[in-house]
């Protein structure tokens, strides 16, 4: 086990200093420069600039500064357009809101995405099932862009129940339609990954086992069953952080929330380059750490997987 | 639903390479699996079935995508998805064109000479507010017809989709047969990369690539998204033809081809990968509605397609900020772009339990 992890971080480093060294190809290939706007600077200006931000020196040299400040200190430096505030700070201030709707959207994605994928699995080809497979297929397809508004004109414009946008504390009713618009996608996912995995394990002989020595159908699907039918699910963990980073963006977007994916599109539309670099490279580390978390987790649960 | 025997004796074991944690396809040597051959050996009959046909001549048969035809036009899911995805598709690809004809409105027609046209009105509703064939879906602020705009922003839309899913069979596809048929330290050297890659957030990569290298036209910045759409999509097929080339590869008609001295690089191409093409069609069929479905989430961010050419997600980006006050601005572009998606989709599963059934999931 200790050698199955020591392995996958022996991976997953190198790979978080692949991320970031992308990323700062892109920003540093990318033609032009953070402070070439629209007026042409003069001459003097743009060399104290150069100087101040140590453009002047060769791009090795840039590099590797940057790479060790964020290795050694952690220090992703200050932010360009945010005067004063370092990338790290945002980030702190920014990723409990990001993180609050994220974990919020996927607790209840699982809350009802297992019990239906359960219910349609176990009544497989009846009526229930294909409405549910059909609904969870809608779910996919709908983007979040377009529900979430959908939900806020319902809601919010017509209904007065829900209040539309902004943020206003961890414990308000603004949290509920940024949440719930998140967590359709993931709850269609999670439906349809229970489904596909308890069809899967009550066709197994343990079950038929659990069966023939006169369990409840009760305690065959829940001792038995549920443990293996989840596997997709936990797998799916890794994958769906990623989708929840990325879906965030769009939910904060859509109801103005200050959270990370916020400023991460502010950062890049500005080509404020610390900051890009500084998210980009938070989230290649939690996403690649949770994996391993994940593939951990699964390790643990499933007796089959060896960690070789 | 006509095959429940052979598909319940793939069920227990088809596994999602997605699902799998450590990253690695099932080896062939890890199952003794004499249906896959079985599949392999038809599918190899099917090849040349088809070949014959496209030579004009005419050959009787059940062959393998006879079948698979047959077993699709039974899932009336897929029926209804193909269909909605053919009348979507015509109607962007003509549909401007004959409105233009018939109405005389480009989807860019903004009506200057009236400065009480120039605002946005509800579907089938008439500069009075009276009822009219004129705007079926509105108008936008500009007083520009909805429906040519919807049209129009399918056809980019789409386009954006098919070209990109092209690109991602392109790199997946060579990359996945390269890697399978060579195997050994190259397979899994190649292999590690695209499990590394698979981990890492690509659509924030993709969104700094596409913020830094903004393209000044707003052709660049298409070309731009076919490539970064494009470049980020292929790991899956990868996977997904490796595996196939990996139980072709042991073959008698890849020994024949071997044995007569064909090169490496003719096996691989016109030997192993035609053979692998129903799994190919049928996950390039799920890949356009992701790849769409991504093309969106960027435009509405305001990374992707930029003006004056609009897609179904540039269109559904302004939509959303009236949502208020004109909801028909987001309603019908998101609406349309939804249910092309679902079709989509129903289309592809029902290509895969027809085609595949050793991929299905469910």
């Amino acid at each position: 086990m200790l050698r199955f992890i020591i392995k996958r971080l022996l991976v997953t480093i190198p790979t978080i200093l692949v991320v970031i060294t992308i990323t700062w190809g892109l920003v540093r290939l990318a033609p032009g420069n953070f402070y070439s706007g629209e007026k042409k600077l003069p001459a003097a200006i743009e060399k104290n600039i150069r100087e101040k931000y140590g453009l002047d020196k060769p791009w090795y040299q840039q590099y590797g500064k940057t790479m060790w400040n964020i290795v050694r200190h952690f220090d992703f430096g200050t932010s360009l357009r945010y005067q004063g505030q370092s990338v790290n700070k945002i980030i702190a201030r920014s990723l409990p809101i990001s993180a609050s709707v994220g974990i919020l959207a996927y607790l209840l994605a699982l809350l009802i995405g297992i019990p239906v994928g359960c219910v349609a699995a176990l009544k497989q080809n009846s009526k229930w099932d294909y409405t549910s497979m059909a609904l969870t297929m809608l779910g996919i397809s709908i983007p979040n862009f377009v529900l979430g508004p959908i939900l806020v004109l319902v809601f919010a414009l017509s209904l007065y129940w829900l209040p539309p946008s902004r943020w206003d504390g961890y414990f308000s009713l603004n949290l509920i339609l940024p949440v719930v618009t998140l967590s359709a996608v993931y709850m269609a996912y999670i439906a349809r990954l229970t489904r596909a995995g308890m069809l899967e394990v009550l066709r197994s002989d343990y079950i038929r086992t659990a069966r023939a020595k006169g369990l409840s159908e009760r305690e065959v699907v829940v001792r038995h069953a549920l443990r293996g039918g989840l596997m997709p699910v936990i797998s799916y963990t890794g994958p769906a952080l990623a989708f929840l980073l990325t879906g965030t963006v769009v939910i904060e977007k859509i109801f103005a929330l200050p959270g990370l994916g916020n400023y991460f599109i502010q950062a890049s539309l500005n080509r404020d380059e610390p900051l890009v670099i500084g998210i980009v490279a938070f989230i290649a580390i939690t996403l690649l750490l949770m994996n391993l978390v994940v593939d951990i987790a699964y390790a643990y649960l499933d007796p089959r997987v060896r960690y070789s | 639903m006509s095959d429940k025997q052979p598909r319940e004796s793939f069920e227990h074991k088809m596994r999602d390479p997605a699902l799998n944690p450590l990253g690695e396809p099932p080896q062939p040597g890890d199952r003794p699996d004499p249906d896959i051959i079985a599949l392999g050996s038809e599918m190899a009959i099917a090849e040349a079935d088809v070949r014959s046909a496209e030579d004009g001549e005419y050959v009787r048969g059940s062959s393998l995508w006879r079948d698979a035809w047959r077993r699709l036009l039974k899932n009336k899911l897929a029926v209804f998805g193909m269909v909605v995805v053919i009348v979507i598709t015509v109607a962007s690809l003509i549909g401007p064109a004959l409105i233009k004809a018939t109405l005389g409105i480009t989807p860019d027609y903004i009506p200057s000479n009236d400065v009480k046209l120039i605002k946005s009105f509800p579907p089938f509703t008439g500069p009075n507010g009276e009822f009219s064939w004129s705007h079926p879906m509105g108008t936008d602020n500009a007083g520009r017809d909805q429906f040519a705009r919807v049209l129009q922003g399918g056809q980019i839309s789409l386009f954006v989709g098919v070209i990109s899913t092209l690109v991602s069979l392109l790199i997946g596809v060579s990359y996945g047969a390269i890697a399978g048929y060579l195997g050994g330290r190259v397979d899994n050297l190649m292999m590690r990369l695209v499990d590394v890659l698979y981990s890492l957030p690509y659509v924030i990569l993709v969104i700094v690539l596409l913020s830094m290298f903004r393209s000044q036209t707003a052709r660049g910045q298409l070309v731009l998204l076919f490539v970064a759409l494009g470049s980020v999509s292929w790991l899956t097929m990868a996977r997904i033809v490796r595996g196939q080339v990996l139980s072709l590869k042991n073959q008698e008609f890849v020994l024949a081809a071997r044995a007569t001295g064909v090169s490496t690089f003719r096996i691989i191409f016109r030997h192993l990968v035609p053979n692998t093409l129903g799994p190919v069609i049928v996950y390039a069929t799920l890949t356009i509605p992701q790849v769409m479905l991504t093309e969106a989430f960027l435009s509405f961010l305001g990374f992707g397609v930029q003006a004056p050419l609009a897609s179904w997600g540039s269109l559904a980006s302004d939509g959303a900020q009236n949502i208020a006050i004109f909801p028909w601005q987001l309603i019908f572009p998101g609406v349309t772009m939804a249910l092309t998606l679902f079709s989509l989709n129903f289309l592809g599963d029902g290509l895969r339990d027809a085609l595949d059934p050793q991929m299905r999931t469910d």
